[in-house]
């Protein structure tokens, strides 16, 4: 084994330090494991459709998930014309609550949870470990094609008798069930099942994820070497992988009720002047065990954002990330509380008031780890070089809704004051803002940062400056207005507009829509630059943003089937030397050795 | 210059549109005003961080932009700033959450005279029913329901009998007394919100959730139902009003009790025996 000899040789030096040629400065800890064999595939199709490259999968991902954001897209510009204009009877009411329902699960569910793990952790995670490819390439090429099937019972909703349901993408019992809500037959049960598809799939990839970054980082890689990309989709997938059984439970027990009539959830109760045959089961348990997943999918979706920002705004200022343990730390403990905070969901579902008291400060808590990371981001900003590329763009736009929606976040955990503004559209503004829009700034961001990685060329700059800032600005002048309608108290969900009698909201609903239908418009721009660009954009050179991270370093770029080549690259320090006082370059790769930048005065990472 | 510029017209716009639209809370019509205080210091503060945090961002990419000669700083950590952010965030959390927490001992804490009230709520409208004389509400179950008895209420327990039963959208509150709604639903969740009170609960069927409040100013106020319950929700719509003592006891005489309503069955099923 050439890695132990390698070892060997570095332990006597080490001894002996003065007299040999290989300083102990460039230390490297031996190979803990030797290497995997890689898989190659042997025909079209295992290369090209059941693909088992992890960053081919990534991509397959990415298209897939961004082709059912589409739909969701339309379904919510649709819903804005018929609120703001109803004479059109563009919908009737069971088609409103139906496209909620599909617009939020798609949005939450299949875009952005599919989008950040399945897409981002598979394209990143391997490459910026520096392995090879994921621990177990044939679950992860499963784990994409299960996500395949659960989008396919997802859509065909639509296009059974009584279409999608319409429960709300909460799904709450018994309404979710009963005659009142459209889609309580077919569509409720399409929805179950591609739910629990989803869970099945996403477990496959998800085992892949966690497992890859703790086993195959490769020699020099601590755990406190990786960029905040890595740590924040290793947390949310842990999060993923703990809080996803709730709501396979929750959807088998509700799959149940619906279908065999069992009560879990179904407490006695009338159907339409008819008593109902169900008793004993509890519609508050449905909303425990489902929001005991949806608070952690907030995280799950937020933090792979706030690491791949990190990474963004510090490659783009060229300046390290500011308190780099730090942010690592609050990564984990916002994970980790994000598991005793669910039940600020329910300060008004009528479980019992004292638990007010407990959701409350595990809630507001949580806003301490969450400002550090705002502020560290600012002040990676501080004294930086700051590069006002289009992914920079990006993230300050990001950095601005995160502060908005977080902030707001503030009203909502207080219980007293979630009192009057729950179930009004300040929810609405809140959650698109911190959990729609800014981690699609990111993902924007990403697409623009990553592009050339994957494709060996660069997005246009211009179009995607015009891009950001119709998007950015757009969707800040949608959702703003909003928090000023649930001040009024205009409820969430309403097929017709509420209208105050204390004061008329109709212009401002107006506007939002225009908005909409801009910012939706706009998105055209971004898929011309993606198309014209995979096709005849200007061909990238290596590491076009000059970042330190391990992909960029491949020997071909794009990286190519197993992505190293010979040798796996050795890790000699953390990704965020930039600027480095003493060094001749302005940046230096984690795989620079510190005898090659002799002069640099860094810090022991 | 272009993009901190622009960044800083988000910004400050914000600002400028709260103060420039005329939109905000509704006037409060119940005691919940102490809602709306910890609501506006949640406002100002986060406010002010907002526009601390979001400006220092604004500064910083002006200030720093890219300069061919430029060098940025390297340093990768400073303990002191970053304890005294956290210890100041976290102060700033204490002051919002305590006086949160305190109002919210007032919600969770109804008060010994208030009157109770039931509110049912149903796919989709909203009924009421009153406690009579004897100031205690009937038992009720939801098996009971039926087109006689709307509400599910024991026949067997004598306190039903002379429960007044409101079988409207209005609901007539006194003005100044303290009421305690006690809530319930035949069929699916619903939500017992009037924006002017602020207070609002689920309807969970199978079970009676409550809160307490008392109106302050008398007028007319629109009741919404504020949890989805079907296609309907949207028009689940009924009206409090809140009224002098005069007002409410001539509203009151009108109104029903159970024993009155059993005695209407009981003669329309005679008339119908009779044909």
């Amino acid at each position: 084994m050439p890695d132990e000899f390698d070892y060997k040789i570095e332990a006597k030096a080490d001894m002996t330090a003065s007299d040999t040629s290989a300083p102990p400065i460039d230390y490297v800890p031996a190979a803990e494991r030797p290497e995997q064999e890689l898989y190659h595939s042997k025909s079209w199709w295992t290369t090209y459709v059941f693909s088992q490259d992890a960053k081919y999968i990534g991509i397959q991902y990415t298209c897939v998930a961004t082709a059912i954001a589409l739909v969701g897209l339309a379904l919510s510009l649709l819903m804005r014309l018929q609120l703001a204009f109803p004479d059109l009877s563009l919908l009737d009411a069971s088609a409103y609550y139906q496209f909620i329902t599909m617009h939020g699960m798609i949005m939450v569910v299949f875009f952005l949870t599919a989008l950040f793990l399945g897409g981002f952790g598979n394209l990143l995670i391997p490459l910026m470990c520096g392995a090879r490819d994921m621990v177990f390439p044939y679950v992860n090429m499963l784990s994409f094609w299960v996500f395949v099937l659960a989008v396919l019972v997802l859509v065909a909703s639509f296009f059974v008798p009584g279409g999608p349901t319409g429960a709300g993408w909460t799904l709450y019992p018994p309404q979710a069930i009963t005659a009142g809500t459209p889609g309580n037959l077919w569509g409720i049960v399409l929805m179950l099942v591609s739910l629990v598809l989803f869970v099945v799939g996403f477990t496959m990839g998800g085992l892949n994820y966690v497992i890859t970054t703790l086993q195959a980082r490769t020699r020099g890689m601590t755990l406190m070497r990786l960029p905040l990309s890595v740590w924040g989709i290793f947390v949310a997938t842990i999060l993923a992988l703990l809080a996803f059984p709730a709501l396979l439970v929750g959807g088998i027990m509700l799959l149940l009720d619906a279908v065999l009539g069992t009560s879990f959830f179904m407490p006695v109760s009338v159907s339409m002047g008819e008593l109902l045959q169900t008793e004993g089961g509890s519609p508050i348990l449905f909303q425990h065990l489902f929001w005991f997943f949806g608070h952690p999918e907030v995280y799950i979706v937020a933090l792979p954002a706030f690491g791949i920002v990190s990474d963004l705004i510090s490659v783009h200022a060229r300046k390290n990330i500011f308190g780099y343990r730090m942010m690592v730390w609050a990564l984990v403990i916002i994970g980790a509380l994000s598991f005793i905070v669910w039940a600020h969901h329910m300060y008004v579902a009528g479980m019992n008031p004292w638990f007010g008291y407990f959701f409350a400060t595990t809630t507001l808590i949580i806003a301490v780890p969450t400002a550090i990371k705002v502020y560290n981001w600012v002040l990676t900003l501080w004294r930086g070089n700051i590069h006002l590329t289009v992914p920079m763009l990006f993230t300050l736009g990001f950095i601005i809704t995160f502060l908005n929606g977080g902030l707001t976040g503030l009203f909502l955990g207080n219980v007293v004051i979630d009192v009057p503004l729950s179930d009004t559209y300040f929810v609405v503004a809140h959650f698109h803002m911190v959990m729609g829009i800014a981690p699609v700034l990111v993902v924007f961001g990403a697409v623009y940062h990553w592009f050339p990685l994957v494709t060996g060329r660069m997005l246009d700059q211009g179009l995607g400056k015009l891009h950001f800032w119709i998007t950015f600005v757009g969707a800040y002048m949608i959702y703003t207005p909003m928090y000023y309608q649930g001040f009024l108290g205009v409820p969430r969900r309403y097929f017709e507009m509420y209208e105050s009698s204390y004061m008329s909201t109709v212009g401002l609903n107006v506007f939002i829509t225009l908005s909409a239908l801009v910012v939706g418009l706009a998105q055209i721009i971004f898929f011309y630059n993606v198309i014209r660009s995979v096709l005849k954009g200007e061909k990238a050179e290596k590491n076009p943003w000059k970042a330190n991270s391990l992909e960029w370093q491949t020997p071909k770029m794009p990286p190519e089937h197993g992505n190293w080549g010979e040798k796996l690259p050795v890790v000699y320090r953390w990704p965020y030397d930039f600027s480095v006082p003493g060094a001749d370059k302005e940046h230096i790769p984690q795989n620079v050795s510190p005898s090659e930048v002799a002069g640099a005065k860094v810090e022991k990472t | 210059m272009f993009v901190a510029f622009i960044l800083f017209l988000v910004v400050v716009g914000t600002l400028i549109f709260h103060f420039w639209s005329p939109y905000w809370l509704t006037p409060v019509a119940s005691n919940w005003g102490s809602m709306d205080q910890t609501l506006i210091l949640t406002f100002w503060v986060t406010g002010a961080v907002f526009m601390a945090v979001g400006l220092f961002m604004v500064y910083c990419v002006w200030r720093y932009r890219y300069q061919k000669d430029r060098k940025a700083e390297y340093k990768p950590e400073d303990k002191k700033l970053e304890f005294r952010l956290t210890l100041l965030t976290a102060i700033g959390v204490v002051a919002l959450l305590a006086p949160g927490l305190i109002v919210w001992k007032d919600f969770v804490t109804v008060p010994k005279n208030a009157v109770e009230v039931e509110v049912v709520g149903y796919q989709w409208g909203w009924n009421y029913r009153l406690p009579g004389e004897d100031g205690i509400l009937g038992k009720t179950d939801i098996k009971n329901i039926s087109d006689k008895n709307p509400y599910g209420l024991d026949l067997n327990d004598p306190n039903s009998k002379d429960d007044i039963m409101v079988q409207d959208a209005d609901l007539h509150l006194q003005i100044d007394k303290p009421v305690k709604l006690l809530l319930r639903s035949i069929d699916v969740l619903h939500n017992f919100y009037v924006p002017e009170f602020r207070a609002k609960m689920d309807m969970v069927p199978g079970m009676i959730t409550f809160y307490w409040l008392t109106p302050t100013k008398i007028g007319e106020y629109e009741i919404l139902c504020a949890e989805l319950c079907g296609t309907g929700h949207y028009v689940m719509l009924g009206t409090v009003l809140v009224d002098e003592e005069k007002d409410y006891s001539n509203w009151l005489v009108q109104q029903i009790t159970f024993e009155n309503v059993l005695a209407q069955n009981r003669t329309i099923q005679l008339a119908e025996n009779k044909k």
